[in-house]
């Protein structure tokens, strides 16, 4: 089995339930993704059933099957980004990279996604793109930020 | 002042300051005092807003300008990253202390203007814009000509007394709470009252739930105390996932240590050893300031074992919601604590007797929590004083949308929402007008202008059938499609739904199903879809009311809000997109009729290859033309055209 599960395995107790959801973020961060074995692993180790336990994993926008793009683009779509003209900043960066959100791009370099909120509301419309924020933008200035990105990628 | 290197300081202040019931100190203590709260300055202090709020408008990028400005021109000064003070809309925010001067303080500071900024405070000349005003403190010398921020109408109003500290101490350094009277309320009530007495206190100060429910607190708490068992739990719920409100990061990322200190003499209340804050795990900066906030309490004895000598012990432990809108409510935090899809219960049992792991356990809102030192520092009369006859306090609110200034802001209970509104965020943007207020994120009600001499309260807010909520308030002028909105509203909360009860779970996808059917057009005119259209239509209403009264929790009981609020208010605007299929805003795409300015056309015929429905007639090198009946609004046309000839309506 993987060091980092055998890490997780030593730090969360065997057979306790409460332990399911913290061990799921961390392989989540660290991974980006989870997987059937994973879960099988984790579901062994705290003693509970493999449904139950991917019952959780679906229930939680945090966790994910699919791994996200090299570049991570989130556009905020909470109350204020969404009267700030959020919907149309999605529309066209789906139209930009031909992807729809909450997909990944076939080469595996941009996925998108319409967040609830970032709580960062007094800065409508904000994106994100790996964690860095770019407030108060608009549809070119997003072309031009992921022209920049898609020259230099991974 | 760095937080590790000065133990010494450390112990001095939890001797001399926190264990002093007084408030009176000696000459050389109120000297340090003075010095550890930049009252007293060496050198310039160089103050940055450093909120998630504050980096995300580039604080970072200032914060490095300003470093590089410092090492060039051989400047010694300190530099102070603090948390928002509210007006978010003027971030970044620079504020400059020079020695025996007042507090000075810049609006939209970005780095490109740091270098302007300094160089005017550090050559005593005044800078012309870009000034915000002044911290006016007895003893310093004022800047002249520049008004006091008190004076300003966003702080005028204010109350601070939970954000009190926010925006203006560093929340990653003990001391700056510490040498502000921090830790003394615990210190004090773990030496002197009874867990009972704690419960009475806050009970006569009439201090209710702040996360919308507005129950007492003292009350809940006694609940708790006085069911046996061998383990009780503390939850402090930070799980702040309302699309537009964010003052619980606000708080958690200006003073954390009033967090911690409200919910340490909660756990004493009520007798718990074991504490959580339940947090959303988007909330990074937050959950590193508050390990580090818990961490340096720990280390200063105030959690642990044993604290202040009292016999009382209590951990404090991070948990990070996985994103889920339902785990706001306080059965499912407690499911999704035990490791469990986070799923309401019925109640009663009420939690406070039988909740996590089947253990009495107590879920306070943040905010609540936060408000608990100032009550046992000031007594339960002071707390009185402030606020209605029903409803004591203050709220902190976040104004978000189309005011001038949005941010995050803290009023005594009992304030009018139209002050709030001119005051506070002061107006509409761009001189619109306003049409509504939403009141309490997006299960919450829409308020009309008519109605916004309410005070907040919990009471006058129910008067009108609005609920204050945990304190979102987003503002909307009057290009906002109310139908667009609540049908956005809708698909997030059924999106969020967690399918446990039947009318929550089917009721607003079918609710969601008719706002969809309103803002599109039919397929054709004469089909079986128009009579099944307008059937939803009749039965929105009634549908609304429901999913209202069935509902198992709070998300289910108070979905229908904006949907009821808007028909109550704005039906004809509901009227006007079923019969006449026009959105006056131009925001529901399916509805835009399309047209072609013939003076702007060339006929370059792409619009007319483009479009999937042939809607568009006329020869090459003329101007085209859109046949109505044919068009779907796709708006494939618009898009296409190079010569912004497509217009709609």
């Amino acid at each position: 089995m993987e060091q980092l599960l055998l890490d997780l395995f030593s730090k969360y107790p065997a057979g306790k339930k409460e332990g399911l959801i913290p061990i799921l973020q961390e392989i989540q961060e660290e991974k980006g993704s989870l997987t059937g074995e994973i879960l099988t692993a984790v579901a062994q180790h705290l003693e509970l059933p493999v449904n139950k336990v991917y019952g959780v994993a679906a229930f939680y926008n945090q966790f994910l099957f699919r791994p996200h793009g090299a570049f991570h683009i989130q556009v905020c779509d909470g109350t204020g980004c969404h009267l700030g003209g959020s919907v149309s900043l999605l529309t066209a960066v789906e139209k930009f990279l031909k992807i729809k959100a909450g997909n990944t791009s076939r080469d595996g370099q941009f996925s998108l996604e319409a967040v609830p909120c970032m709580g960062a509301c007094d800065q409508s419309p904000v994106i994100s793109i790996n964690g860095e924020r770019y407030p108060r933008i608009n549809e070119e200035e997003l072309r031009k930020i992921i022209g920049v990105i898609k020259e230099k990628k991974v | 002042m760095t937080g590790s290197g000065t133990p010494k300081l450390t112990e001095f202040l939890v001797e001399k300051v926190v264990k002093n019931y007084s408030g009176i100190y000696d000459k050389s203590t109120a000297e340090l005092l003075s010095r550890v709260r930049r009252e007293k300055l060496s050198q310039p202090a160089i103050f940055i807003g450093m909120g998630s709020c504050g980096i995300t408008a580039g604080a970072d990028k200032t914060l490095k300008a300003v470093e590089t400005y410092l090492t060039e021109n051989k400047i010694k000064a300190d530099i102070i990253k603090v948390g928002c003070m509210g007006l978010c809309s003027a971030e970044p925010l620079l504020d400059v202390q020079l020695p025996g001067k007042t507090r000075l303080s810049f609006a939209n500071a970005t780095a490109g203007k740091v270098d302007d900024l300094l160089n005017s405070v550090f050559h005593h000349t005044l800078p012309h814009d870009n000034i915000l005003g002044q911290y006016r403190f007895h003893g310093h010398e004022e800047w002249p000509g520049i008004t006091s921020l008190e004076e300003l109408p966003f702080f005028g109003l204010q109350y601070r007394m939970v954000l009190k500290n926010t925006g203006i101490i560093s929340p990653e350094d003990i001391h700056d709470y510490l040498a502000r009277g921090g830790y003394k309320s615990l210190f004090k009530t773990v030496l002197n009252y009874t867990p009972e007495k704690v419960c009475e206190i806050v009970e006569q100060s009439e201090l209710r739930g702040r996360a919308g429910g507005g129950y007492l607190t003292g009350r809940k708490w006694l609940v708790a105390l006085e069911t046996g068992s061998d383990q009780k739990y503390l939850i402090c719920n930070a799980d702040e996932s309302d699309p537009g409100a964010y003052m619980d990061r606000t708080l958690l990322e200006g003073d954390p240590h009033r967090v911690i200190e409200g919910i340490a003499i909660a756990a004493y209340a009520i007798g718990a050893k074991k504490a959580y804050i339940y947090l959303r795990s988007d909330y990074k900066r937050a959950i590193v300031i508050l390990r580090d906030a818990i961490r340096q309490a720990r280390e200063c004895g105030f959690l642990g074992e044993n604290i202040f000598g009292s016999g009382f012990n209590l951990t404090v432990q991070i948990s990070q919601g996985a994103g889920a809108f339902v785990c706001g409510e306080e059965t499912a935090l407690i499911a999704s604590l035990e490791g469990g899809r986070g799923i309401p219960r019925e109640k009663p049992p009420f939690p406070a007797e039988k909740g996590l792991l089947g253990r009495p356990t107590v879920v306070n809102n943040i905010e609540t929590l936060a408000n608990v030192p100032a009550i046992l520092e000031n007594g339960p009369a002071w707390f009185k004083a402030i606020g209605t006859k029903t409803s004591k306090g203050t709220k902190v609110i976040c104004i978000s949308g189309k005011g001038v200034r949005t941010g995050v802001v803290e009023v005594p209970m009992g304030t009018r929402l139209i002050d709030i509104v001119n005051t506070l965020a002061g107006g509409i943007k761009n001189g619109k007008q306003l049409k509504a207020v939403l009141l309490g994120g997006p299960s919450g009600v829409f308020v009309p202008p008519q109605d916004l001499e309410t005070e907040i309260g919990f009471d006058t807010l129910q008067e009108i059938g609005a609920g204050i909520g945990i304190g979102g308030m987003v503002l909307l002028d009057e290009e906002t499609c109310m139908v667009s909105l609540s049908k956005y509203f809708m698909e997030f909360l059924q999106k969020e739904s967690c399918g446990k009860c039947i009318p929550c779970r089917e009721g607003t996808k079918r609710m969601l199903e008719i706002l969809e059917g309103i803002t599109r057009r039919p397929r054709e005119e004469s089909s079986h879809e128009t009579l099944e259209r307008f059937k939803g239509v009749v039965q929105l209403e009634n549908l609304a009311e429901v999913i209202r009264d069935t509902s198992l929790c709070g998300l289910g009981q108070n979905a229908p809000g904006p949907v009821l609020s808007s028909l109550k208010w704005f039906r004809e605007e509901y009227e006007e997109h079923i019969f006449d299929r026009r959105c006056a805003a131009g925001v529901c795409h399916d509805l835009r009729t399309f047209f072609i300015d013939v003076d702007l056309c060339n006929g370059c015929n792409i619009c007319q290859r483009k479009c999937p429905e042939n809607a568009i007639i006329g020869t090459v090198k003329m101007p085209h033309f859109i046949i109505e009946n044919k068009c779907t609004g796709c708006g494939i046309c618009f898009d296409s055209c190079k010569f912004n000839a497509i217009y709609f309506k």
